[in-house]
C-alpha cells in the first residue's frame, strides 16, 4: 500500500508541494501525460484528418480562386465568392427549392410517422413483424430507392401509369417526371416513403416512456383517445418531435443523392436542391473555391434552422435544457 | 491541488492538439503544393518517362481504368477486350471499373489529385478541359506514331485541342435515325422520305393520324448532355453553328434557332412524347424495343438491343436504322459526334503500360473483334468483309456515308458549365417557359460568361 501523505501539502497552508516532492509527481504526471497523449494520438489524427482539416481546407478554399483539382498557388478573392453565390438567381431559387422540400418531406414524415408509431405502439398480435416491415423503407439504399422510384413513375413503362390506366383512374399515360413542379413533389414522396419509417421509430421509443397511468387518469377524468393524444401524447412527444424535427430537417436541407439519381436536378433545374447545385459547381463546373463558398453557406442555413430549432426545445418544459 | 494538476493537463493537451493540428495542416498544405508542381505540362514527359523506367523495371504492373457501362462497348466487350490484353501482356494486371456515363466526368475530377486510374474513358467534349488542366497527358507523339492517315478524320478529332492529342480515339459514334418498319409500313410511309426533317414530320403525322401510337417520336431531350447531343445533331441539319469564327456562340440564331423551334413543335404538335424531356438515351432504347414509338435518334448500341428478342418486342425485320435526315433536300445532314477517347491520366504512375493497353483496345484488329455496339475509328474495316459480317450491312453502309459528317460540340475549356446552361434554356422553352429565342439568347450569355470570380 502506498503512503499518498507524503504528496499532499500540509493541511489547512494550501500551499503547493515542496520542490523535491512536486518534481516527483511532475515527472509522474508528463510520463502519464505522454502516454495518455499516445494512446489519444491516433483518435486526434482521424478527427482532425477527416472532420477538423477538411473544414478547415474547404474555408480556405472558399477565399481563393480554384479552377482545378490539383493543389497550387490560386488568386486571392476574399470574400468575393460568397459575395458572387448571393448575387445568384439560381443560387436563391436552389436555396427556395430546398427549403420546399425541407419542409414538406419533414412534415409528412412527422404525421405518417406518428401515425405508423402509434400504430405499432398498440397491443397487436405479431407486432414485431409489422415494426419489421416498417423498417425495410429506411433500410433500403437511398441510391435504389431514388432508381425504384424513377421506374414507378416512368412515362413508357412506369408502375404508376400502369396502375393508373388499368384502374380506370386515367386513360393515358403520363409524364409525371417532366413537369418540374410535379417532379419535385414526387422526389419529396419518395423521401417521405424511406425516411417516415426512421421518424415512426424514434416516436415510438417516445411512446414507451410515457407511463400508462396518465391514459388511466385521463380516462377517469372523462377525455377521450383524442383528448388523450392532444394532451398527454403530444405534449410528453414534445422533446422527441424536437429532436426529430432538426435531425430530419438538416437531412432533408442537404437532399443530394434521390435527386442525382432521380432527376439529375430537372425538368429545367425544376428539383435542383442546394447540395446538388453546389456539387456541380465545384465537381461538374471544377470552380472548387466557389464550391466550397456554398458549402458553408449551406452550413450557415442550417445552423439558422438548427439554432431555431434549438430555441423550440429550451422553451419546452419537457426539454433536455 | 488536483484541479491545479487537471488545469495544467488540459492546457497541455490543448497546445499539444493545437500543435499537432498546425502540423497536419501545413503538412497537407505542402503536399498539395507539391502536387501542383507535378501537375505542372513542363515536367509531364520527364516524369512520364522516368515513371516507365521505374514501373518496367519493378515487373509486374497493375493498371487501374475507369469506364462507363453505357453506349459504346458493352461491359463483356471491354472485358473480352482486356483478356486479349492480359494474354499478350503478361506483366500486366488490368482492373476496369465500370460507372453511369451520367458519374464519368466528376470521377475523373475527384480522383485526378489522387492518381486512382491509369486509363480513362473521356468524351469528345472533355480533352479541352481536361487538358488544360493537366488531369490527362498531351500524348500527342505516342498518337503520331500510328498510321493517323487511316483513322476517320472525325475520330481523330475527338481528342483534339489546339493541336495536341489528349487521348486515343476509341469509341466512335453518332446519333442514327431509328424506325419501326411495321409502323412505317401500317402508315403508308416510304423510307425513302425521312432523308429530310420535313419528310419526318409527314410520317409522324401519318403515324399518328392512324393511331398507331400516340406519340410516335421520344427524344432523350432530360436535363442532361443527351438533350445537347439531339440538338446538336439538329442544329448542323438546319445549317447552325455553335460558335463563330472569333468563338463567340452563334447557335442563338440561324439554324441553332430553327432546330430548337422544330423540337418544340414536334411537342407542340403531340408528335414527340412529352416525356421526352425525361428521357435519357437508355429510355428512349427501351420505348422504341417494346413498340411505344415508331423513330428516335440513338447511339450505334441502339441497333444491337433492338434486335436481340430478349430486349426488344419488334421483330428483327421491323428494325431500321436511317442516315439521320437534312434539314432541307440536298443539304448537310451531320451528326452529333459521339466519340470518345480513351485518356492517360496525369497521375499514372506506369504511362509505358497505360499506353500499351491504350494502343492494344484501340487497334483496327482487337476493334474489328467487337463491333455489335461501336464501330471501328479505322476507315478500312467498313470494308472488310468480317466486320460487314458481324455488324450487319445495314449499320455499316448508314455508318459509312454518316461517319465521315459529323458535327463536334464546342471545344471550350469551360465546356461543362455552358452545356449545363444550354440543357436548363433548352428544357425551359420545351417545357413552354420561355420563347425558344429568349431561351438562346439566356445560354449564350452562358457560354460567354466569366463565372466565379478568378
Amino acid at each position: 500500500m502506498t503512503d499518498t501523505t507524503a504528496q499532499l501539502p500540509p493541511a489547512g497552508t494550501g500551499r503547493p508541494p515542496t520542490p523535491r516532492a512536486g518534481g516527483t509527481s511532475w515527472r509522474a504526471r508528463t510520463r502519464e501525460g505522454r502516454f495518455a497523449l499516445a494512446l489519444l494520438a491516433p483518435s486526434i489524427i482521424v478527427v482532425f484528418g477527416i472532420v477538423v482539416y477538411p473544414i478547415l481546407k474547404t474555408l480556405y478554399t472558399s477565399l481563393f480562386a480554384v479552377d482545378t483539382p490539383f493543389g497550387g498557388h490560386f488568386p486571392w478573392v476574399g470574400l468575393d465568392n460568397y459575395k458572387f453565390a448571393l448575387q445568384q438567381s439560381d443560387f436563391w431559387s436552389a436555396i427556395l427549392r430546398t427549403a420546399y422540400f425541407t419542409f414538406l418531406s419533414t412534415g409528412f414524415e412527422l404525421v405518417f410517422g406518428m401515425g405508423i408509431a402509434l400504430l405499432l405502439y398498440a397491443p397487436l398480435r405479431g407486432r414485431w413483424l409489422f415494426r419489421t416491415i416498417v423498417v425495410l423503407p429506411w433500410a433500403l439504399p437511398t441510391i435504389v430507392n431514388g432508381a425504384m422510384w424513377r421506374y414507378f413513375f416512368n412515362a413508357q413503362y412506369g408502375v404508376v401509369n400502369a396502375a393508373l390506366t388499368q384502374l380506370g383512374i386515367s386513360s393515358s399515360y403520363h409524364a409525371f417526371l417532366s413537369s418540374p413542379f410535379a417532379a419535385l413533389n414526387i422526389v419529396v414522396w419518395a423521401d417521405v416513403w424511406k425516411n417516415t419509417s426512421l421518424v415512426a421509430f424514434f416516436l415510438l421509443a417516445g411512446l414507451t416512456t410515457i407511463p400508462r397511468d396518465l391514459y388511466e387518469a385521463a380516462r377517469v377524468d372523462g377525455y377521450g383517445r383524442w383528448g388523450s393524444f392532444v394532451h398527454i401524447t403530444l405534449p410528453l412527444l414534445r422533446p422527441v418531435i424536437v429532436v426529430v424535427l432538426v435531425l430530419r430537417t438538416i437531412e432533408a436541407f442537404k437532399v443530394f443523392d434521390i435527386i442525382y439519381v432521380m432527376t439529375g436536378g430537372g425538368p429545367a433545374n425544376g428539383t435542383q436542391s442546394i447540395a446538388f447545385y453546389t456539387y456541380q459547381r465545384a465537381f461538374s463546373d471544377e470552380y472548387f473555391g466557389y464550391g466550397s463558398a456554398l458549402a458553408y453557406l449551406i452550413v450557415v442555413f442550417i445552423m439558422v434552422l438548427a439554432i431555431i430549432y434549438i430555441r423550440l426545445l429550451r422553451s419546452d418544459n419537457y426539454g433536455m435544457a | 491541488m488536483p484541479g491545479e494538476q487537471k488545469r495544467t493537463t488540459r492546457r497541455g493537451f490543448i497546445t499539444t492538439t493545437a500543435t499537432a493540428s498546425m502540423g497536419l495542416y501545413l503538412a497537407a498544405c505542402g503536399g498539395s503544393s507539391s502536387s501542383s508542381s507535378s501537375a505542372g505540362g513542363a515536367s509531364s514527359s520527364a516524369a512520364t518517362s522516368s515513371a516507365a523506367a521505374t514501373s518496367s523495371a519493378s515487373g509486374p504492373v497493375t493498371l487501374n481504368n475507369l469506364f462507363q457501362q453505357q453506349a459504346g462497348y458493352s461491359a463483356a466487350d471491354l472485358a473480352g477486350m482486356t483478356k486479349l490484353f492480359e494474354q499478350a501482356n503478361p506483366n500486366i494486371k488490368v482492373n476496369n471499373t465500370l460507372v453511369a456515363y451520367e458519374a464519368l466526368h466528376d470521377k475523373i475530377v475527384a480522383a485526378a489529385p489522387a492518381g486512382t486510374y491509369d486509363v480513362v474513358l473521356g468524351d469528345c467534349i472533355w480533352p479541352a478541359e481536361f487538358g488544360s488542366k493537366g488531369i490527362v497527358q498531351d500524348i500527342s507523339s505516342e498518337v503520331k506514331t500510328l498510321p493517323t492517315s487511316q483513322i476517320f478524320p472525325g475520330a481523330l478529332v475527338m481528342a483534339d485541342y489546339k493541336n495536341k492529342y489528349y487521348g486515343m480515339p476509341w469509341i466512335l459514334d453518332t446519333k442514327y435515325m431509328y424506325a419501326n418498319g411495321s409502323m412505317l409500313k401500317k402508315a403508308g410511309v416510304s423510307p425513302s422520305s425521312l432523308t429530310t426533317w420535313d419528310g419526318v414530320v409527314t410520317a409522324l403525322k401519318q403515324i399518328k393520324a392512324k393511331g398507331l401510337v400516340k406519340y410516335p417520336w421520344l427524344g432523350s431531350w432530360s436535363q442532361a448532355e443527351a438533350v445537347v447531343c439531339d440538338y446538336a445533331q439538329l442544329l448542323g441539319a438546319f445549317g447552325g453553328k455553335f460558335l463563330d469564327a472569333s468563338g463567340k456562340p452563334a447557335f442563338q440564331s440561324g439554324g441553332g434557332l430553327k432546330a430548337l423551334e422544330f423540337m418544340k413543335m414536334m411537342l407542340d404538335q403531340g408528335l414527340a412524347d412529352p416525356a421526352s424531356t425525361s428521357s435519357l438515351e437508355e429510355d428512349v432504347l427501351k420505348a422504341f424495343a417494346q413498340g411505344k414509338i415508331a423513330m428516335n435518334l440513338n447511339w450505334t448500341f441502339q441497333l444491337a438491343a433492338s434486335l436481340d428478342p430478349k430486349q426488344s418486342q419488334v421483330s428483327k425485320d421491323n428494325v431500321m436504322i436511317l442516315r439521320t435526315p437534312a434539314g432541307t433536300a440536298g443539304g448537310p445532314a451531320p451528326g452529333c459526334n459521339g466519340g470518345q477517347p480513351v485518356m492517360i491520366t496525369h497521375g499514372t504512375k506506369h504511362p509505358k503500360e497505360a499506353w500499351e493497353f491504350v494502343k492494344f483496345i484501340t487497334s483496327q484488329n482487337v476493334q474489328n473483334q467487337y463491333v455489335a455496339d461501336s464501330l471501328p475509328i479505322w476507315s478500312a474495316s467498313y470494308d472488310d468483309p468480317a466486320v460487314i459480317k458481324k455488324a450487319g450491312k445495314q449499320l455499316v453502309s448508314v455508318a459509312k456515308t454518316q461517319l465521315p459528317n459529323m458535327i463536334l460540340r464546342p471545344q471550350v475549356a469551360n465546356y461543362n458549365a455552358a452545356s449545363q446552361a444550354l440543357q436548363v434554356q433548352i428544357q425551359d422553352a420545351l417545357l413552354g417557359k420561355k420563347s425558344p429565342q429568349d431561351a438562346l439568347n439566356s445560354a449564350a450569355s452562358a457560354f460567354s460568361s466569366q463565372g466565379p470570380p478568378a
